[in-house]
């Protein structure tokens, strides 16, 4: 099933999560970004996919108010200006964004106070919340790879956002616990969030996936229902 | 079959129990920066890199200038302010080069820039932690100058610490700017000394001068401590007015 890769508004009637119109981002003489224009529903869990290069980081950057388009516009959470939208956005990026001198608890609280919460029982559920320890004192430099992504998801969804923009969370971590983080993602989606997972690794969000977004060479060049199954095999080469 | 994960909260409860929704308010400029300067201080008790290479380098100077010269207690006094002020510069810059390093590491400042918290509280708080670590090396490498340079004022010790707090703000709050201009160039701790001593120079002669007069006796610092104040507050509010262009720049 392959529907419109630029549909319009969405059939709700509210404001999109995110509205692109036109984007364009240029790095140098090399475009990240061709053109992009599509509106992505409230409450839904997108898997944006795409090969290598193709744009997807670079897309949620500019979502999220990390990198500023060359051209055209972008709407978050029907806020035309990134900063009036940042309360409710919670990103996770490709490096964990903590400091490594720091524990979990620490680094969490000091990531809440950026966000006017100063109660610690919120920092010590988001914790726990990923299956990590709040109690745990080791420094987030000692931690492995797998809960470092956990630790900054917890970073990312501490404030509670309406709109959640993960890049690559499911890097570096065990199979187990990249299933009960796409559960967990699941639920959050359930109580009405929007989600978008930029990843390589699609069979772990097949359960829980509401469309699939594709990128190919800075441009959305299909958008799925749920997870197609030409998508989860990794020798997949195109779309039937 | 091995049953699915699930996540839990830290008291046991099944993730499926969604948490309450949560409204916050932004948060405040003088919340965020006490947060901020309260985590740096804690990262730099853990490290110590900005003060153990601070201490070195300033000691380093002053062992070898007490070895090139042999100045008699007179001639101490009027060459110890420019002796003393260029060290704590030199030795300011290599704190200067770590306080934005630690946010590059592992991309942290992508996580405060996508915050609501305001810009200028990072850099306020990075001015002051800067201000303290370089207070605290001017207390320890102060005796230490006494001592190889046979040192002692004529003038009121209360000026020279006035003049000290001016002049160290002078250095931190263009330093940590201009920091924060240098960390996305690719040789920053080149980059660093070339843009800030040339803009340092008026309040760097405005120190010197001002300490010298002090120690000496001769003449009145009145003027300079006040050109030290005048370059403060400007340096300070054009420093706050252009930071966020700085922080969001790519």
């Amino acid at each position: 099933m392959t529907s419109n890769p630029n549909p319009g508004p969405n059939a709700a009637g509210t404001s999109p999560a995110v509205a692109l119109s036109a984007v364009v981002r240029h790095f140098g003489r090399f475009a990240a970004l061709r053109g992009i224009t599509a509106d992505f529903a409230r409450g839904k869990l997108y898997v944006v996919l795409g090969e290598n290069g193709a744009g997807k980081s670079t897309l949620l950057r500019i979502v999220a108010g990390l990198l500023q388009p060359t051209s055209g516009k972008v709407s978050v959470l029907g806020c035309e200006s990134f900063r009036e939208a940042a309360p409710r956005v919670g990103y996770m990026g490709h490096a964990p964004l903590l400091y490594d001198e720091l524990d979990a608890m620490e680094n969490l609280r000091y990531f809440a106070g950026l966000y006017g919460i100063e109660d610690d029982k919120i920092c010590a559920e988001a914790i726990g919340r990923v299956g990590l320890d709040a109690e745990l004192k080791r420094r987030v430099g000692q931690y492995s790879q797998g809960m470092r992504q956990r630790t900054s998801l917890a970073r990312a969804i501490l404030h509670d956002p309406d709109l959640m923009l993960l890049d690559e969370p499911f890097s570096n971590v065990d199979i187990t616990s990249a299933r009960a983080m796409s559960k967990l993602l699941g639920t959050m989606r359930d109580a009405g969030k929007t989600i978008f997972v930029v990843t390589h690794q699609a069979a772990v969000m097949e359960a829980v996936a509401d469309e699939c977004v594709l990128i190919s060479g800075g441009r959305i060049t299909a958008r799925e229902q749920g997870m197609p199954a030409y998508l989860l095999s990794p020798y997949a080469e195109a779309r039937p | 079959m091995t049953p699915e994960p699930v996540l839990t909260t830290s008291n046991g409860a099944s993730e499926a129990t969604a948490p309450p929704r949560r409204i916050y308010r932004r948060p405040s400029l003088l919340a965020v920066t006490r947060s901020t300067l309260a985590k740096d201080l804690r990262m730099e008790w853990r490290s110590k890199d900005a003060i153990n290479s601070m201490l070195f380098f300033a000691l380093l100077v002053v062992v070898i200038f007490s070895f090139s010269f042999d100045p008699t207690a007179e001639e101490s006094r009027r060459i110890a302010g420019g002796l003393i002020w260029v060290s704590f510069l030199f030795a300011a810059v290599v704190a200067l080069n770590q306080t934005w390093a630690r946010e590059l590491r592992n991309q942290v400042l992508d996580g405060y820039r996508v915050s609501p918290a305001p810009a200028n509280a990072m850099f306020l708080a990075k001015a002051l932690g800067n201000f303290l670590f370089v207070a605290v090396l001017e207390c320890l490498m102060t005796p230490l100058f006494i001592v190889f340079y046979n040192l002692r004022s004529i003038g009121p010790i209360w000026q020279l610490a006035l003049v000290a707090a001016l002049a160290t703000w002078a250095l931190v709050v263009n330093g940590t700017f201009f920091a924060a201009i240098s960390i996305r160039t690719r040789s920053r701790e080149i980059m660093l000394p070339l843009i800030l001593f040339p803009i340092s120079i008026p309040a760097l002669i405005a120190m010197v001068d001002a300490t010298t007069a002090i120690l000496t006796g001769t003449e009145t610092p009145k003027f300079w401590m006040e050109l030290l104040a005048v370059y403060d507050i400007v340096f300070t509010t054009v420093c706050l007015s252009l930071f966020e262009t700085v922080l969001n720049a790519e």
